[in-house]
């Protein structure tokens, strides 16, 4: 063996310390303030209720919706359900849901237990619109404009209390603006 | 007033770590004993002011001081006190505090636990411990200060605990996680010391090994105990996620795991000195990797902390110095001598390379599957977020092909070992585990290639322990005189590999095997697991500490006789506003039964998820005794017997252990 060889340890230390350090400033959770007032990331992924129907950001223009981010898999998405159908059945909220990192038969089963708030949903199995989004758990809600422009990220579950004091103000604010 | 004397003992800690990374250091490199003698009394000081200042924290959350942030953001006036208490490591800040306690902790421990030592090396032991805490030091005072006030505006009560964290399992899972973490740095400030004096020798090994067994103990426990967590309190009934912050904790697992195996061969064999200590360096920057992911935010995970780019940064330049400064010195000063032909291609020095290689590759696959989102990003190729399906594919395949190796492996014998006898002697292992496989399978009624290959490696290592054990322990004065006559770390070694079948065993018959079923159940109604049948007797409501829980009744069946009656519940806790699932498990050595309340369907109906875990048990049991047995084998009388005769030897011939007793007894 070469001394020249053990210097290999080093380089490969020096190479991933690169990738580390150019991964603080695209820190993922940022994304909650770098997101808001940019449009919603381009996108390009099946409906889940037809299947090979193709959806975009065009999805979110001309109306202003919610965006949540659920997954039968994850247990706080339950707890919520409720809430959702309550505010889209009562409150007649557009609410475009995004089944993340999911499986198609358990998501339709989750729906047909708990019932369907939402509008469209999108289907990103391998959670790529999710990262783009910045989302690090579900559930998240986004609030988009009618220009599909993103104002507002929830982290967490949506009960009467969050859409009362969060989103309902920002909701309103973005009737104003369009 | 109290906060700001736990930030003062901190700062004097820092002072002391400061003091210990040079002045012994300098003391080494002169030959002044009066400086190493500063070696001991600064590791003492440093833990005293560390331990005072954790003690102070401690306090604050006890006393439900909220003008203390970090208190009003972990803590309540309704928590219980024990919550309180594990409150103190609920947060970055705090569990930082506690990683920097265990740190100063262990380098008390080689300080006094090393006293036959030659004095140069305690002393350059010493110092590199000095020169991490330092790093820590600074980062917890600069960047994650856990005295910092709210004043004026005291709160008037503290935002809670988060609900995951209020639970027994979590009172235990960090500190273990961290004792096996900080641990490490012992292996490496040996490694670092032998660096140094360029004196890679049996001695190093031997003194090392210790140090690493233990930490590695720690870290298998804490990682079982965090699956355990896992396991019931998130409500899933899942024990393993991939999630990068468990990834985290595993990378340093298995390459500590190789550094273990790699110093028995340094130490028996005298070959394979680079690699070992390149592997002591890789192990303890894992470790430090782990806290840069889990502390920076730049993977994000269910359960890493506030992030900070700051504190990224800092954490990142402290792994970076760490690990430029150790490789390059390694990079000059390994020893590049090539050991020709002292062992046979067929050897114990050959299986246990093979297995160093394999965990390896398994640590490379962890951290790619880790970091891989990081990358791809990097080099504008997409974003991706890798899931479960990429580690089971390929981390399964590692584990049977290491532990097909580890059976072999047990027979060889060091520097030669006869193809020929290898094969017979493995012959009738062999078939025994052929044989007990299929009836496995038979039992659990089903077969696939997966449970096959799993359930197999687990009765191979299982078969060829014992049969080594029994080949071992064959004496003239009878079976239990020859049991006796094996060594406690033989028996460590034996109960770290029976450990890893079983966990084996208990992963492949869970995946395989395991019944998950989401059923929608009303109160008198009944769903079937597997061959168990639930009865779910009534929902009703309770008044709990801190939350309000609607609690369900379920009765289990099996075969028509009742064998267990469970108490699942929901969980609302008003001050943070979340709702934890508690479920509700009959735990068994050969299976579990595990209910969880989902969500409320109708009025009458509920969503139940039922679960039959067969053998789930096995993992955190096996973990359990793999950890038992590194602690067994650290308790070896060779360690000390050894230790003190070559201290003796090189008493009667060299000044240098002179010098290190006489400063000693100036300690003393």
């Amino acid at each position: 063996m070469r001394r020249v060889m053990l210097f290999v340890p080093l380089v490969v230390a020096l190479v991933v310390g690169i990738l580390l350090a150019s991964g603080i400033g695209k820190d993922p959770s940022e994304l909650e303030s770098a997101l808001i007032g940019k449009p919603v990331p381009e996108f390009n992924l099946e409906n889940l209720r037809e299947p090979g129907e193709m959806l975009d950001q065009s999805l979110f223009r001309g109306e202003v919706s919610l965006l949540n981010v659920w997954a039968e898999w994850c247990p706080a998405c339950w707890d919520e359900h409720e809430d959702l159908m309550w505010l889209a059945n009562e409150k007649g909220v557009r609410i475009i849901g995004l089944n993340y990192k999911d499986q198609k038969e358990n998501a339709f089963r989750f729906l047909g237990r708990l019932g369907d708030p939402y509008q469209t949903i999108i289907f990103d199995p391998r959670g790529t619109l999710g990262f783009d989004l910045g989302v690090y758990g579900a559930p998240e809600t986004f609030v988009i404009d009618a220009r599909g422009v993103v104002l507002y990220r929830h982290v967490g579950v949506v009960n009467e209390r969050v859409w009362e004091e969060i989103l309902l103000p920002v909701m309103n604010q973005a009737k104003g603006n369009s | 007033m109290y906060p700001e004397l736990g930030q003062l003992a901190l700062i004097i800690a820092l002072l002391l770590a400061v003091l210990l990374s040079v002045v012994p250091l300098a003391g080494a490199a002169t030959g002044r004993d009066s400086l190493q003698a500063f070696a001991r009394p600064l590791s003492t000081g440093m833990f005293v002011f560390t331990g005072l200042s954790f003690a102070v924290l401690t306090h604050a959350f006890m006393v439900d001081d909220f003008s203390v942030a970090y208190v009003a953001n972990n803590s309540n006036s309704m928590l219980p006190w024990y919550y309180k208490f594990s409150a103190v490591w609920g947060g970055h800040e705090g569990s930082l505090l506690l990683w920097i306690l265990m740190l100063a902790g262990w380098t008390l421990a080689v300080a006094v636990f090393s006293r036959k030592l030659p004095s140069t090396m305690v002393s350059q032991v010493l110092s590199v411990m000095g020169m991490i805490c330092v790093g820590f030091f600074l980062f917890i005072i600069v960047t994650s200060n856990p005295f910092d006030r709210l004043l004026p505006n005291i709160p008037a009560d503290g935002s809670d605990l988060n609900p995951l964290l209020q639970d027994i399992g979590l009172i235990l899972h960090p500190p273990m996680l961290y004792m096996g973490y900080v641990g490490f740095s012992v292996a490496f400030a040996f490694a670092i010391a032998a660096l140094i004096n360029g004196k890679l020798d049996a001695a190093w090994a031997r003194w090392s090994r210790p140090w690493t067994t233990v930490a590695w103990a720690f870290l298998t426990l804490g990682i079982a105990l965090g699956s355990w967590w896992a396991y019931y309190e998130l409500g899933w009934g899942g024990w393993w996620f991939w999630d990068p912050v468990e990834n985290a904790s595993l990378l340093p697992w298995l390459s500590g795991t190789a550094l273990m195996h790699s110093l028995a061969v340094t130490e028996k064999r005298g070959v394979f000195k680079s690699w070992t200590v390149l592997l002591a360096i890789v192990t303890f920057s894992l470790s430090l990797l782990g806290a840069f992911l889990v502390r920076s935010g730049v993977l994000t995970s269910v359960h890493s902390f506030a992030n900070d780019p700051e504190r990224g940064t800092f954490l990142l330049a402290l792994l970076g110095i760490t690990v430029v400064a150790s490789l390059t010195l390694y990079a000059f000063r390994a020893p590049v001598v090539h050991v020709r032909s002292r062992y046979g291609s067929l050897s114990r020095e050959i299986f246990l390379l093979l297995n160093n290689v394999l965990l390896v590759a398994a640590t490379m696959l962890v951290a790619i599957g880790t970091l891989y989102p990081l990358v791809l990003d990097y080099l504008n190729l997409g974003k991706l977020s890798i899931g479960e399906p990429f580690f089971n594919a390929t981390f399964s395949p590692m584990a049977v092909a290491a532990g097909l190796l580890l059976g072999a492996g047990i027979f060889s014998r060091w520097k030669r070992t006869d193809g020929g006898w290898l094969a017979r002697k493995l012959l009738w292992p062999l078939a025994v585990s052929v044989l007990a496989t299929t009836a496995v399978m038979l039992v659990y009624g089903s077969f696939a290639p997966w449970a096959f290959a799993g359930v197999f490696t687990a009765v191979w290592v299982t078969m060829a322990t014992v049969w080594d054990l029994w080949d071992k322990s064959a004496s003239k004065k009878g079976r239990w005189y020859g049991l006796k006559r094996q060594s406690r770390s033989y028996y460590g070694m034996v109960l770290g590999h029976l450990g890893l079948a079983m966990v084996i065993a208990g992963a492949t018959v869970v995946s395989n095997y395991g019944i998950e079923r989401d059923v929608r159940m009303v109160p008198g109604g009944s769903a079937e697991v597997g061959d168990y049948t639930v009865v779910f007797n009534y929902i009703g409501e309770r008044q709990g500490a801190n939350f309000r829980a609607e609690y369900g009744e379920f009765d289990v069946f099996l075969d028509g006789k009742q064998v267990a009656s469970l108490h699942p519940e929901k969980r609302h806790y008003p001050v943070g506003m979340s709702v934890m699932t508690e479920a509700a498990i009959d735990a068994g050595l050969f299976r579990d039964v595990f209910i969880a309340i989902g969500e409320r369907i109708s009025d009458e109906a509920w969503a139940i998820r039922l679960q039959y875990k067969p053998l789930v048990r096995w993992l955190w049991l096996g973990s359990l005794i793999m950890a038992i047995g590194g602690f067994l084998a650290i308790s070896d009388k060779r360690y000390r017997i050894r230790v003190r005769s070559e201290a003796k030897d090189t008493a009667s011939t060299g000044e240098a252990s002179a010098a290190g007793s006489k400063a000693a007894e100036a300690n003393a």
